[in-house]
């Protein structure tokens, strides 16, 4: 009996460390499967030569050239606008959305708040050819019929597309901040003396500002990372990075295309920084 | 009037901006979507003046070529998920017992991929595997092939570069339902009788089951309507309803079908989502 | 001025249901609180003294009635501009403010020049007893010293009433005491009226010099501490207000105020007499506290006779349960005023017990 718990005893512990080292392996197999591709595409956009796999010396020339490639700085240029602009409407709005959904009942407001979760469920590419379709069959001869003003895809109506798609990122991430907000903190600054304005300025905002700040971050990253809304909403004159990189990546590998790569891989690591030194100050 | 009373009917207002957007640029074209897709295809591209009604082209989705591209996008969306969620949970558990002071490290290790550019990650595995990329540079340099192997363009490639992609998606929400879990609750279980693995099955899963959840649905959903990654990696040789609908709106210049079709997939897409929303909740709830 | 801090006239406030009904959770009440009282509204969760202390602040407004402070109707006054300061159950410190942050948050909404902020706020958490702890974070602090920091940061403001809503609930009970008689020594010393919320029966006693019992919406009694425990006028206050013996019985005679009362058909008790409304048979309980009650172990004259069927010891005191008659029973507490082994009574010991008829109170029932 006491001999059978004690071999019983031993088998389980066996068992956890052998579970142990199985997760163990699982997880580095897992980084190394996630990290060995991106390594290969740093090490190689400093090579020499074209090839992307024989490594013949480092040099930096593809960098060299990212800086006096025309249409590359153009797009970043896109990039960077449509992703600055959106992000402040997109945050504005989402973050009065979540307040307003939080605080004030309102008729309708399940049905908003379907509508509202809907963009982030349904598949990016339905999103990107509904605006297709609305601005070329519908806002575009609306805007000739009515202003005789003639418009084409662009900047704009990407920008447009991003701001519909990052709204309800924003909301969700503000929403969820509020969840946990202490209503009475509120009410204290208001027993003391302080208005509804006052009390919004320095409290409620204060203390809503590390989701709004997360919230603006992904607006950012999703805009900039974006392909199949923007795809669709581009038109041919004005490409965005993910476009541009999208041409090159369809004709082949390239070192250029990898130097670009790690430029980008630099941009979201800062992002990532900038997301963990907000998430500490909470 | 109170401010109290002044508040409450002026403070809907502030959800104005978002509601007119979201209506104007979200609903509306869904509408217009819907509106397209039963009207005849104009020659070149847009639709046919005047207009003429018709449901020609959800007839032509269950033509079995069409219904063959649905059904293996839902196989390969399949697929993905269950690796994802297969490798992803034993991750999760194991970022979960890391100690505390190296945990953010090791967290920050699956969160660097999540923001990473995804065409950028697709490419970096696209590199990877190409014909004089470093797999097939290693394979012929050991001699273990003559010539390089054609590791991309084929269902091998689309999947292996789906999970690729969406792998980070699903380790972060199994994690935080993890992280919350009590592990006390399996020593209870242990202590009442329950090995190891009944342990895991009895108590573990269905109390991070959430997790799993939100997992399941983060990698289906965009797996399914996936467009880059069957394109790269398939290099056209791989047909998925992304590319299907993406080539309507290209070369095919057939509005109104892919119009149907994306209403299809969305269709698809939500009732799943909701259905398989139930179902698990339904899992739960006698436990 | 007013002869009161804070009146109450009539002052309902009722709350729509799910089901679309409307829930009173006050009831008409009217109270007048005077100047540099400590008055307190005690009850169980769910009668209704929060939301009264709530309307007072002005974040709950009236469905009828009206709330004066300092003689002036409130009428929809915001909170904001009410002289009257709270101190919130959970304290409502501002987490992302130091500790002089939040204490001179207050007085920057006054614009109160920051010389004269800084000295007020030094003051204040000088009467706290938490000098030198400007700096520091809420999140940084003990329980003890959150509440003070709250208690500082609503004192500074020099209200008319100072609000409290069950300030110490959130302390363990050594602190709590502490903190009861300090919270009274700081009133004694800015003589500021205090309005207290407790559903603590011992902090009301200990604290107030009134107390307003409320149930269900509704002020049941209104009393200092000694009416209130003394002379409890239902038997809700006499069961919520520390332990009691309830009998039910009828009434027999009523002989210059004194009564007696029929307990299980056989027992005869006296005692004073509450209503001078009385009828002979008319159904009533009699009750009377356990350490009014005495022990003896012989006959006295008009002692009650029973058996001791369960004694629990508990320090100071030693608690009976005695058997009076076939459904009666009645606690007794008697002090341990000796040592140890002279703690007189065993389970099982025939006793009598005595008391005085003017500490038995008669209710109707």
């Amino acid at each position: 009996m006491i001999a059978g718990c004690a071999t019983r005893r031993g088998r389980g512990s066996l068992l956890l460390r052998l579970g142990k080292t199985a997760l163990g392996a699982n997880a580095w197999l897992i980084f190394a499967f996630l990290y060995i591709p991106i390594l290969v595409l740093i090490v190689f956009s400093f090579n020499d030569s074209r090839s992307v796999a024989h490594w013949t010396g480092f040099s930096m020339d593809w960098y060299l050239r990212l800086f006096s490639n025309e249409p590359l700085l153009r797009a970043a240029r896109n990039s960077l606008v449509i992703a600055g602009v959106s992000t402040l409407a997109a945050t504005a709005m989402g973050t009065l959305t979540a307040l307003g959904m939080d605080r004030y009942p309102f008729r309708l407001r399940s049905s908003f708040d379907a509508i509202l979760y809907l963009p982030i469920v349904i598949p990016e590419i339905v999103m990107g050819i509904s605006l297709l379709l609305f601005f070329n069959l519908a806002f575009f001869p609306l805007l000739q019929a009515l202003l005789h003003f003639r418009m084409t895809l662009g900047v704009p109506t990407i920008t447009v597309g991003h701001i519909a798609f990052n709204i309800p990122f924003v909301y969700v991430i503000v929403r969820a901040r509020l969840v946990g907000f202490d209503r009475t903190l509120e009410q204290a600054a208001q027993d003391l003396g302080a208005n509804e304005w006052r009390t919004f300025w320095r409290i409620t905002f204060p203390l809503l500002l590390p989701g709004i700040l997360g919230g603006a971050l992904m607006a950012f990253t999703l805009s900039l990372d974006d392909f199949l809304v923007t795809a669709f909403t581009a038109g041919t004159a004005s490409p965005t990075m993910p476009l541009y990189i999208y041409s090159l990546v369809r004709r082949g590998v390239t070192p250029e295309i990898n130097a670009l790569s790690t430029v980008l891989l630099a941009a979201s690591m800062g992002l990532v920084v900038i997301s963990l030194v907000l998430q500490r100050r909470r | 009037m109170s401010v109290r009373t002044e508040r409450r009917s002026r403070g809907p207002l502030i959800v104005l901006p978002a509601a007119l957007w979201l209506i104007l640029f979200f609903t509306l074209p869904l509408l217009i979507v819907v509106a397209i897709s039963l009207v005849e295809r104009g020659r070149a591209g847009g639709v046919k003046l005047p207009l003429v009604f018709t449901l020609e082209y959800y007839q032509r989705l269950v033509d079995p070529l069409y219904l063959g591209i649905f059904w293996s996008s839902i196989r390969i969306g399949l697929i993905v998920t269950g690796a994802c969620v297969l490798v992803g949970y034993p991750m999760a558990l194991f970022i979960s017992r890391v100690a505390p002071g190296r945990r953010n490290a090791v967290l920050l290790l699956v969160m660097i991929p999540f923001w990473t550019n995804f065409l950028v990650r697709t490419y970096a595995m696209k590199l990877l595997l190409s014909a004089e990329g470093v797999v097939n540079n290693l394979l012929v340099g050991a001699r273990l092939v003559d010539a390089p192997l054609n590791l991309l363009f084929n269902n091998f490639a689309v999947i292996l570069g789906l999970v690729y992609g969406y792998l980070p998606f699903a380790v972060l929400p199994m994690y935080t339902s993890i992280e919350k879990f009590d592990l006390t609750l399996v020593e209870a279980a242990a202590d009442l009788g329950a090995n190891l693995r009944r342990a895991f099955l009895r108590i573990m899963l269905p109390l991070t089951a959430p997790g799993i959840v939100a997992s399941v649905i983060l990698v289906f959903v965009p797996v399914v309507g996936a467009f880059i990654t069957p394109d790269i990696m398939g290099g056209g040789k791989v047909e998925m309803i992304g590319t299907l609908i993406n080539r309507q709106f290209g070369v095919a210049r057939n509005w109104p079908f892919g119009s149907a079709m994306s209403l299809a997939l969305m269709a698809m897409v939500v009732v799943g989502v909701v259905y398989y929303l139930r179902t698990s909740q339904e899992g739960e709830r006698p436990l | 001025m007013s002869d009161y801090a804070v009146e109450l006239i009539g002052v309902s406030k009722s709350f729509p249901t799910s089901k679309g009904e409307q829930i009173a959770a006050v009831d008409r009440i009217s109270l007048s609180i005077k100047h540099g009282e400590f008055f307190s509204l005690l009850g169980p969760s769910g009668c209704g003294k929060t939301t009264t202390l709530r309307m007072i602040a002005g974040f709950e407004l009236p469905t009828e009635g009206e709330i004066r402070i300092l003689g002036e109707s409130m009428g929809e006054t915001p909170p904001y501009q009410r002289r009257v300061n709270i101190v919130f159950q959970n304290y409502a410190l501002f987490p992302h403010m130091t500790v002089y942050g939040n204490v001179a948050f207050g007085l920057e909404m006054d614009k109160i020049p920051s010389p004269e902020i800084r000295e007020r706020v030094t003051e204040a958490l000088r009467l706290v007893r938490l000098p030198g702890m400007e700096d520091r974070r809420p999140k940084q602090l003990s329980g003890g010293q959150q509440q003070r920091v709250a208690l500082a940061r609503a004192l500074v403001k020099r209200p008319a009433v100072l609000l409290l809503d069950e300030p110490l609930g959130a302390l363990d009970l050594k602190l709590r005491k502490e903190m009861q008689l300090e919270l009274k020594h700081i009133q004694a010393e800015v003589g500021i009226t205090f309005i207290y919320v407790t559903h603590d029966q011992e902090e009301a006693l200990t604290m107030s010099d009134r107390i307003a019992v409320m149930s269900e919406g509704q002020v049941l009694q209104l009393g200092t501490a000694a009416e209130i425990y003394e002379s409890p006028l239902s038997r809700f206050v006499a069961d919520f207000i520390g332990e009691t013996n309830f009998l039910d019985g009828e009434l027999e005679t009523v002989r210059d105020g004194l009564a007696t009362v029929l307990v299980d058909g056989t027992l005869r008790l006296s005692a004073g007499s509450a209503a001078s409304d009385l009828r002979r048979g008319q159904p009533i309980i009699l009750t009377v506290r356990p350490e009014k009650i005495s022990l003896h172990s012989r006959q006295l004259d008009g002692a009650v006779a029973g058996q001791i069927e369960e004694l629990v010891y508990i320090g100071t005191d030693t608690r009976y349960q005695v058997r009076v008659s076939e459904g009666s029973r009645l606690v007794v507490r008697v002090q341990n005023s000796g040592s140890a082994d002279q703690a007189g009574f065993r389970q099982g010991d025939r006793v009598y017990l005595t008391w005085d008829p003017a500490v038995a109170r008669i209710l109707v029932r």
